[in-house]
């Protein structure tokens, strides 16, 4: 096998894991501004790993050129959509979780 | 290396079907939203593999691409709506 194939199966490996990392995040904490803070940050390096090891499996093309700019718009979009629903919560005066929160319910 | 790419495919799969979880019982509006861009971001993945398998990268790219880009203004629009205040 490929020197480049075991590298793009690497990173595609580790971009897999916090693919699952970000989904036991999201599943398992108690409130909202944990959940996003587990998909937020996870699924962002998750899609730039999987992304990079895509496109060093494809090698030296205009596709991986493109496959290199959605990854550079995912890194800008990804924390900017994050930022604006995590806002529009607080507007809507959703109560960050603590444990005597936890614990009353 | 082809079914390396089905494999990964299969298992990502399986983790928009836990995401979904959060989408259909999560409580209110806002975790809703949040599964659904989780599970937009994953199927953005999926295509590219696909794309991978079928050995048609060349098309199956620009879907992803729009696919990007449509989860990011979907996202936005609903926290805009959102904004505002009052009950969710």
């Amino acid at each position: 096998m490929h020197i480049l194939h075991l590298i793009s199966i690497l990173f595609l490996l580790s971009g897999f894991f916090f693919f699952f990392a970000a989904t036991i995040g999201l599943l398992r904490f108690p409130d909202f501004f944990c959940r996003l803070h587990a998909t937020g940050k996870g699924d962002t390096l998750a899609v730039l790993l999987s992304l990079i090891g895509l496109s060093i499996y494809e090698g030296f093309s205009l596709t991986s050129l493109k496959i290199m700019f959605i990854a550079v718009f995912m890194f800008l979009a990804q924390p900017t959509s994050t930022h604006a629903i995590s806002r529009a919560a607080m507007r809507c005066h959703l109560e960050p979780w603590t444990k005597k929160n936890g614990e009353k319910e | 290396m082809s079914n390396f790419l089905l494999y990964l495919g299969m298992g990502l799969f399986t983790l928009v079907f836990l995401c979904l979880y959060r989408g259909v019982f999560g409580p209110g509006v806002l975790n809703r939203i949040a599964a659904i861009s989780a599970i937009g971001t994953k199927t953005l993945v999926i295509l590219l593999i696909m794309g991978f398998i079928y050995n048609r990268v060349d098309m199956f790219i620009d879907i992803s691409m729009v696919y990007a880009l449509l989860n990011f203004i979907g996202t936005i629009t609903a926290a805009k709506y959102l904004e505002k205040g009052g009950e969710i």
